[in-house]
């Protein structure tokens, strides 16, 4: 087979800096669902609200977008923080997740996206910034700096990520509430406050991610929903609650995804991460480093 | 069973002659769509609201009757009855597979697995020239149509197939609710390993839970594209249907049969008007709002409210 | 005479946790056994495992001389297992009596094929409720009854799954002397019928008063199985568990 090796390089980098922002992405989810088993499928809305936030400051006064979402990483934990209390009032407490707490979920994406067209408008928004433009060459490879850098920030959440999860009291916290509520209220340590505060910086890291979405494709509304197939189908390769799992699934969808676009066609791509998904949910719902 | 099929037959035949005496073709349009949502909303309801898993992949199944009837008319213009027929059967088997993959599962996973269906779906009808792809299929849509040497305005035929398959899936929910398979359906929602250790055959009975849902909801959308005249991957996968789907039902009240109607008629007619009126972005907007609020402060629906208030009222 | 449950050298792990650690355990037809162990030892891993709610990763579990190993939960009380659950798992949207219905509707009839009309099935019912002390609340919700209700309640859907093989998990938790003492008649009474019951409790009292041998679970292994008297003067058993 002729395969133009200068494509195929090219295509397997793109998947990789690719893979590295989905990590980014997922990472939030990697905490609500793997974490603390709420499904919240309007992760990705509140990473399009972070896309337009960053959009708003970059055009108005000409902020550098990953320094927006960097300021608003408070008032995005706020919002989760508050997401999470009302989830846990209404559902969590009456035992009633499954259903209604899907439903809620499945609301608050809606409603987001219908606020956001009608506050943005359904065109394409993007942002400027001094790195969108270049790229580096390195021999074969080009490395556009509009997804390196991104890459490279979303590396540098998902490991203070990492770090914060098995180095700090609350973040082991965190990991112990997954596991054993029981033993965390033993130790005098409210399991509901801990929640509180995983939902928030899980919602926190949609801001990050949000500003770095719109400097590597512009967005608009609807954009959203075809992350919800890519983040869940990561975070479940990847092995529930698992961080370094769900790094290496995100690379690999990456690169699956920039190989079927180059190849097949850009019209093809969400179905590989939705493709995938079914089918890790069919055949090995544990992931690859499940638990 | 016998007495409520007989009554709801004669409520349909009568709301069909009232329409044809009325003869105003935007009311026909518009109750078409309700009529669709009934059974679209009855069909979530059998696997969401009795079993207690949830579809949101909808448009999914809705669409695959849509597309098969497209498919089907590319080869041979059958008539309408005939392709709701296979979109029964498309959507139902599609149902099946899907449920044969993902039922072992938690409800959530199987939840994001009807996700990812819809836009796996979406994707490959996208891409289907067959079928117009992104571009889209033209339906011609005969004028009127003769049974028995009666003519009737096609508008008006399609209504009333819509109409009878709103009767159809009514009288289904309300036949399972009240069975004994009703009855499995509700220990699995109430509490999945506890029916199993009873010895309820909890995967055989989903199973035909999601083949019965999906196989409505193809029937809802097979005349869909000679309502529509034209039909593109974008409307036939609409976000509304997903929303619409789940809304409807939980706002009516997902226990019976009732809520599903209930919430199909308020929500349908509801958005008719503000579509015409304000936008069709912020009617979307008010269903999501609705939806959220319902499912936080009213459980379990209108009905569900109803029923609170006749047992508050009843205490001495 | 050939065991009705053998259980073979089954293992189960969580992870990296192992909760069961080649368990071997045979119990006779008729026989009742008590089964204690202090908390977190495996004793509703092992409940699980051999009703099918859990899969054994090695091993096998033979009942009535069939290897039940990958049959559903519910295939296996088909074939007559059935089990109280440790928290009470309660059908909360229908009342107690057509919580017991159930498992006449999908176990009985499916072995028998249907045999009783709608009023026999309300007779059995409001019978299986009247042994449990329940008959009274017969149309209240599971919501009105109280944490010891509803143990009889988990109990009285056991039964009405007419078992050979009835574990009992954990049923007598919070209930005073008086109502041990009445579920106690009540499982000696269905043994007498020919129900073979696997008892497992905390209560010592009742446990040796109930069970003819004794198995005790420690840290996913067993570490005695005997004669109740015998089983208590184990040092090893006082040591992991009575010495407390």
């Amino acid at each position: 087979m002729d395969i133009s090796w200068d494509l195929l390089l090219n295509a397997i980098t793109a998947g990789l800096l690719l893979g590295g922002f989905y990590a980014a992405v997922t990472a939030g989810v990697s905490i609500s669902f793997g974490m603390l088993d709420i499904v919240n499928i309007a992760h990705p809305a509140f990473i399009i609200l972070g896309s337009y936030i960053a959009y708003f400051f970059n055009i108005k006064f000409g902020v550098d977008p990953i320094l927006v979402s960097v300021i608003a990483l408070p008032f995005f934990y706020a919002l989760g923080a508050a997401v999470y209390q009302v989830y846990y009032l209404s559902f969590e407490k009456r035992g009633q997740e499954s259903l209604r707490g899907l439903a809620f979920f499945f609301g608050l994406l809606f409603v987001t996206e219908v606020s956001l067209i009608l506050v943005f408008g359904v065109d394409y928004r993007y942002v400027e910034a001094a790195y969108i433009g270049p790229s580096l060459h390195i021999g074969l490879i080009d490395l556009p700096l509009r997804m390196l850098v991104p890459c490279l920030a979303a590396l540098a959440m998902f490991s203070a990520l990492q770090l914060f999860v098995t180095r700090t009291f609350i973040g082991r916290a965190i990991m112990a509430v997954s596991q054993d509520q029981m033993a965390l209220q033993l130790m005098a340590v409210d399991p509901i406050r801990i929640k509180r505060i995983a939902f928030g910086i899980s919602i926190a890291t949609a801001a990050v991610a949000g500003a770095l979405l719109i400097i590597i494709q512009p967005v608009e509304p609807s954009v959203g929903r075809e992350y919800i197939g890519r983040v869940f189908a990561i975070c479940v390769l990847g092995g529930l609650g698992s961080m370094p799992g769900t790094l290496i699934a995100a690379m690999l969808l990456g690169v699956v995804e920039s190989l079927t676009a180059t190849f097949y066609g850009p019209s093809w791509a969400p179905a590989v991460s939705f493709g995938f998904l079914l089918l890790t949910l069919a055949f090995r719902p544990a992931g690859l480093m499940g638990r | 069973m016998a007495k409520f099929s007989l009554i709801t037959i004669a409520v349909g035949a009568m709301v069909m002659a009232g329409a044809h005496w009325v003869h105003v073709d935007y009311l026909y349009f518009a109750s078409y769509t309700i009529l669709q949502f009934i059974v679209l909303a009855t069909a979530w309801n059998i696997l969401g609201g009795y079993c207690g898993y949830v579809n949101f992949g909808s448009a999914a199944f809705f669409a695959m009757g849509a597309y098969s009837s497209v498919f089907i008319h590319k080869i041979y213009p059958l008539p309408v009855p005939l392709l709701i027929l296979a979109g029964a059967i498309v959507s139902g088997i599609a149902g099946f597979g899907m449920g044969y993959l993902t039922l072992r599962l938690r409800g959530s996973f199987f939840a994001i697995a009807t996700l990812a269906l819809a836009v796996v779906l979406q994707t490959l009808v996208v891409n289907w020239e067959y079928v117009g792809g992104s571009r889209g299929a033209y339906i011609i849509r005969p004028e009127e149509i003769e049974f028995a040497g009666i003519t009737i305005n096609y508008i008006e035929y399609l209504f009333g197939l819509m109409l009878l398959l709103a009767v159809i899936a009514l009288i289904t929910a309300r036949t399972i609710e009240r069975s004994q398979l009703g009855f499995g359906f509700a220990t699995i929602r109430d509490d999945e390993l506890a029916a199993e250790a009873s010895g309820v055959p909890t995967l055989r009975i989903k199973l035909i839970a999601t083949t019965i849902s999906g196989a409505f909801m193809g029937m809802a959308g097979a005349p869909f594209p000679y309502y529509i005249g034209y039909l593109q991957p974008s409307s036939a996968f609409g976000l509304e249907y997903a929303v619409n789907s789940i809304a409807m039902p939980m706002i009516g009240g997902t226990t019976s049969w009732i809520g599903p109607l209930v919430g199909a008629i308020l929500l349908g007619s509801a958005q008719q008007y503000a579509t015409v009126t304000i936008s069709s972005a912020v009617n979307l907007l008010i269903v999501g709002l609705m939806l959220v609020a319902f499912v936080i402060i009213a459980p379990n629906g209108l009905v569900g409210l109803v029923q609170g208030w006749r047992r508050a009222w009843r205490k001495p | 005479m050939t065991a009705l449950l053998h259980v073979d050298n089954i293992s189960k792990r969580f992870g990296g946790f192992v909760a069961l650690d080649g368990i071997e355990l045979a119990v006779e037809p008729g026989e009742r056994l008590g089964l204690i162990g202090p908390n977190g030892s495996g004793k509703s891993t092992l409940v699980n495992c051999i009703c099918g709610t859990l899969q054994n990763e090695s091993g096998s579990v033979r009942f009535d001389g069939h290897v039940i190993d990958g049959l559903a939960a519910h295939q296996r009380t088909h074939r007559g297992i059935a089990r109280s659950f440790q928290l009470p798992r309660p059908f909360h949207s229908m009342n107690l009596a057509d919580n017991l219905r159930i498992p006449l509707l999908y176990t009985v009839h499916a072995r028998l094929g249907p045999l009783r009309s709608a009023g026999d099935l309300d007779a059995r019912c409001h019978e299986l409720l009247e042994m449990v002390g329940l008959a009274k609340k017969a149309k209240q919700m599971p919501r009105d009854l109280t944490q010891v209700e509803m143990r009889k309640l988990e109990l009285a859907r056991a039964m009405a799954a007419e078992p050979k093989l009835l574990i009992a998990d954990e049923s007598m938790a919070g209930l005073s002397h008086s109502e041990i003492e009445d579920i106690l008649a009540l499982l000696v009474k269905l043994n007498e019928r020919g129900i073979t019951i696997i008892l497992i409790e905390h209560i010592m009292s009742a446990v040796m008063s109930f069970s003819q041998r004794l198995a005790v679970l420690v840290s996913g292994k067993k570490i005695a199985d005997g004669k109740p008297e015998d089983v208590v003067r184990n040092p090893e058993v006082v040591r992991a568990y009575l010495g407390q």
